[in-house]
């Protein structure tokens, strides 16, 4: 489908979302409480069949957190980007969409380690790269270290 | 030398200790020389299947190479892990190494040369090589490492299986020339080899025994308790310094053992090549010295056994005992009864 | 000897290994936590970060020229990948295109570079199961393509070849003959490959049957190159978004269906002859013209997001870059291959054993650095 396709198809099923079309892909943006409802159509639906969440990462605004998965079709071959604003920076929240794609599982392990995110209905939420003590989260803007260097 | 050494000493118990000192420091030199050999050589075959020199520097063609080595292994600090058992982790190579020094006692290395001519030869070597695996064991469990303990495990399973096969193609050569003694075996090889009189079924026994045997002292493909890429060194991942070396020591005296083995059950021992009826050929061939031919025989197969490592990749531990219990096992079963058939109807040469 | 103790032997009688950091058959710092019972493995968790190096952060300060060199240093193997990838990132931003010659070159690097890392895998595969010859065979030709590396971008393993709208220097002038004569060797040198390992029976059987993931479940776990194709799963980025003139080039995508670790080496092994295949094609049509397009000093990205795909040795790398419009990425993310591919290796070595743990881990083709990034 193209970019106007998908448009109108999410506008039927989910007629709340906000889009964002200056990217490369369509950009749909939701708050944390549609985002489980919204991939489950995703995923299930045989129109989009986004079977592939090929990047999940997260962008520190300063204010806000905004939580972004890159989707593809195999058989549709087509792509999607779905934003989450978080808006509580001191405890971000959002439900996990590892029970949709698996490899989800280990990509939001790295958001929690890196960014603070925690993931409602994870299996295993552990930091994934530094140690369990380790405080602060390095990705985040105002996160600083005393053995830090400014490049 | 006997009576050399009667003239010398007359108290009797003297001299059987006398004999037995000089016997056994000799030969305690001699397999650690071998050892530099077959390490050398292994090096060597190495290199000549990867496409590469090998050693070159250190000394002529590189044989003082495996020398530098054990110098650095000697001064390298033997390490015993805190949490090990370590009146056992000391023993263990010491253990490995005296198994493997047992097993050369009845070996005719020439015409009339054996340290012992045991009347149950095959038996004893056979008895004496699978108590290795107390060694390996006991280093194993004693090291206190998770890896070492799943490679000795390994290799309870493996020497275990293996040791059937082994017995099993012992005795197709037993029931043939009727004798458990080893300079009997070779004499009853004096009018052809085995592998040449017995048809099929001693060829069959001939190539079970190399598998088998390659298995017994745990060399790849079947180096499953040392496996260094799952293992990271199996059961001798603890070991460091002259204990590590004295690992290697056994395994290249395991090796020359079972290759001595082999060429003295199957390709004669030190009995020249004989063809039927051809005199001129077969007196040119007496000629060549016994000790000559016997260690001819045993370096072919050793060869063979270490081409085997640079050639195949490591089997997995359930493919390694579905050989043994399902391939070689029952083959070697009908084989046997095959072998006593040829025995009693005289179908051999 | 007291192995008590949940780190060791669990309730349920599971003796607990950890393998890794440092094992010869992790290809580096990769820690896996292993619950087994005898020497069946139940159950796998990775543990990371022990050659994490923030390489996205690090990003956050560095200069859009800059930045593309940090990136060598993830994927070491496919280091001259990762730099066009960010390059390529770099080009969508501003709107340009590298030159036909540049795309040309850097096409033909991208594939050698890519024979290096096959063969470099065929060699540790090979080591893994114990075979310790194919390695020799396969740095033989790895040697010659480090060597026309070297001559042509200066170093033999991270290149840093690649710059924003282009190619740093140009060519060497026997690159072009070099090239031919590697491509040589390595026909020549091919059914070597195969009697020594694809031929042997022991290898065989080591790899069929093993380590099995689903066309489903390889993309549910975000699996990609040689691994998602063994599973059936077209996916090669090369195809489906070409880029740097990847489009006019002819050659197959090759997709298996056996989806075990012997379909993800015969699929890595036919992937060497289409980059052989791909490079011959170009290397007597190098195209006259400039090497690099003008861009201006200091490179400045106006506001969005843009995100480039590239088909490394390992699979998909995708560069996702977040632009304020100042001279340095506002945020930075690496989306690598090995870290999803990583992700699947306790799916499919569940109820394997030790031993086909290495074949597994040997054959999805894991370099730690690109996972910890």
């Amino acid at each position: 489908m193209t970019k106007e396709e998908l448009k109108s198809a999410i506008s039927l099923s989910s007629p709340t979302v906000t889009y964002d079309e200056s990217g490369e892909f369509l950009t749909v943006l939701i708050t944390p409480d549609d985002l489980l409802p919204l991939m489950n159509i995703l995923r299930s639906k045989a129109e989009f069949e986004f079977d592939y969440l090929f990047c999940l990462t997260c962008i520190d605004w300063k204010d806000h957190l905004m939580m972004v998965y890159h989707l593809q079709s195999r058989t549709h071959q087509h792509c999607l980007v779905v934003k989450a604003k978080i808006t509580d920076t001191l405890q971000p929240k959002i439900e996990s969409v590892n029970n949709i794609w698996k490899t989800a599982e280990l990509h939001e392990d790295e958001v929690f380690d890196l960014f603070g995110v925690t993931f409602l209905n994870h299996p295993n939420l552990r930091r994934l790269f530094l140690e369990a003590d380790w405080n602060g989260f390095p990705l985040r803007k105002n996160y600083t270290d005393e053995n830090m260097i400014k490049l | 030398m006997h009576l050399w050494l009667r003239a010398a000493i007359s108290s009797d118990l003297l001299l059987l200790v006398t004999e037995m000192v000089i016997i056994g420091v000799s030969l305690i030199v001699f397999l650690v020389l071998l050892c530099f050999f077959l390490g050398w050589m292994e090096r060597k075959v190495a290199a000549f299947m990867e496409i590469r020199l090998g050693p070159n520097r250190v000394g002529p063609m590189g044989s003082m190479q495996i020398v530098a080595d054990t110098v650095k292994l000697l001064f390298k600090e033997g390490l015993t892990p805190n949490a090990s058992d370590k009146f056992l982790f000391n023993l263990a190579p010491g253990i490995m190494v005296v198994t493997s020094m047992l097993a050369v006692a009845p070996i005719a290395f020439a015409k009339n040369f054996q340290i012992w001519d045991v009347n149950i030869g095959v038996l004893y070597v056979s008895s004496i090589s699978s108590m290795a695996v107390i060694g390996i064991l006991m280093a194993g469990w004693s090291s206190s490492n998770k890896y070492s303990l799943i490679g000795a495990m390994r290799s309870g399973a493996q020497i275990v299986s293996y040791e059937l096969s082994i017995g099993l193609s012992l005795i197709s050569i037993v029931i043939l020339s009727g004798s458990l003694q080893l300079s009997e075996i070779v004499e009853s090889q004096a009018n052809g080899w085995w592998l040449f009189k017995g048809h099929i079924p001693v060829i069959i026994s001939f190539v079970i025994f190399v598998i088998a045997s390659t298995a017994e002292i745990n060399r790849a493909p079947f180096d499953l308790t040392e496996a260094e890429q799952e293992l990271t060194g199996g059961f001798h991942t603890e070991y460091s310094g002259m204990k590590f070396a004295m690992f290697l020591l056994s395994e290249y005296i395991n090796l020359f053992i079972v290759s001595a083995i082999a060429a003295t059950i199957f390709l004669g021992g030190w009995m020249p090549l004989h063809i039927g009826t051809w005199a001129s050929f077969n007196h040119i061939m007496d000629f060549i010295p016994s000790s000559i031919w016997f260690l001819g025989k045993t370096f072919f197969i050793i060869f063979i056994i270490m081409q085997f490592r640079w050639t195949f990749p490591r089997l997995r531990i359930d493919q390694l005992l579905n050989l043994e219990w399902k391939y070689l096992l029952p083959i070697s079963m009908v084989n046997i009864i095959i072998v006593t058939a040829m025995a009693i109807f005289g179908w051999h040469f | 000897m007291t192995l008590l103790g949940e780190n060791h032997i669990t309730e349920e009688g599971q003796f607990v290994i950890n393998m890794g950091p440092q094992h010869p058959a992790t290809h580096g710092v990769l820690h896996l936590k292993i619950w087994l019972d005898g020497e069946t493995i139940k159950k796998i968790e990775p543990h990371l970060g022990y050659i994490h190096r923030s390489i996205e952060k690090m990003c956050e300060s560095l200069t859009y020229r800059q930045y593309i060199y940090t990136t060598s240093r993830m994927d070491y193997l496919s280091a001259h990948m990762n730099n066009q990838a960010c390059a390529l990132a770099v080009e969508k931003g501003l709107q340009i295109e590298a030159s036909p010659r540049a795309q040309a070159i850097r096409v033909i690097l991208a594939e050698l570079t890519r024979l290096a890392s096959h063969q470099l895998w065929w060699a540790a595969t090979g080591l893994d199961l114990g075979g310790v010859t194919p390695f020799f065979y396969a740095f033989r030709e790895r040697e010659a393509i480090n060597n026309i590396l070297e001559e042509t971008c200066g170093t033999r393993l991270t290149q840093n070849f690649v710059v924003p709208g282009g190619i740093m220097y140009d060519i060497h002038p026997n690159f072009q003959n070099h090239v031919k004569q590697v491509i040589k060797q390595i026909k020549d040198n091919f059914h070597e490959y195969d009697e020594i390992l694809t031929g042997n029976v022991i290898f065989q059987n080591r790899l069929q049957g093993v380590g099995y993931i689903s066309k489903e479940d390889a993309i549910s776990y975000g699996c990609t190159g040689p691994t998602a194709r063994a599973s059936g799963v077209s996916c090669d980025i090369r195809k489906q978004f070409p880029y740097d003139g990847y489009d006019k080039i002819q050659f197959d995508e090759i997709i298996a269906t056996g989806g075990d670790c012997w379909a993800r080496y015969e699929v890595r092994m036919a992937e060497m002859l289409q980059s052989v295949h791909i490079i011959e094609q170009l290397i007597d049509n190098i195209p006259e013209g400039d090497f690099q397009t003008k861009t201006k000093a200091v490179l400045k990205l106006p506001k969005g997001e843009f995100y480039q795909r590239v088909e490394t040795a390992r699979g998909e790398l995708g560069v996702y870059l977040v632009s304020d419009g100042a001279a340095t990425p506002y945020r930075c993310k690496f989306r690598s291959p090995g870290f999803s591919n990583l992700s699947a290796i306790p799916h499919m070595a569940k109820e394997a054993k030790i031993g086909d743990l290495m074949a597994i881990m040997a054959t999805v083709d894991l370099v730690i650095p690109d996972i910890d990034r």
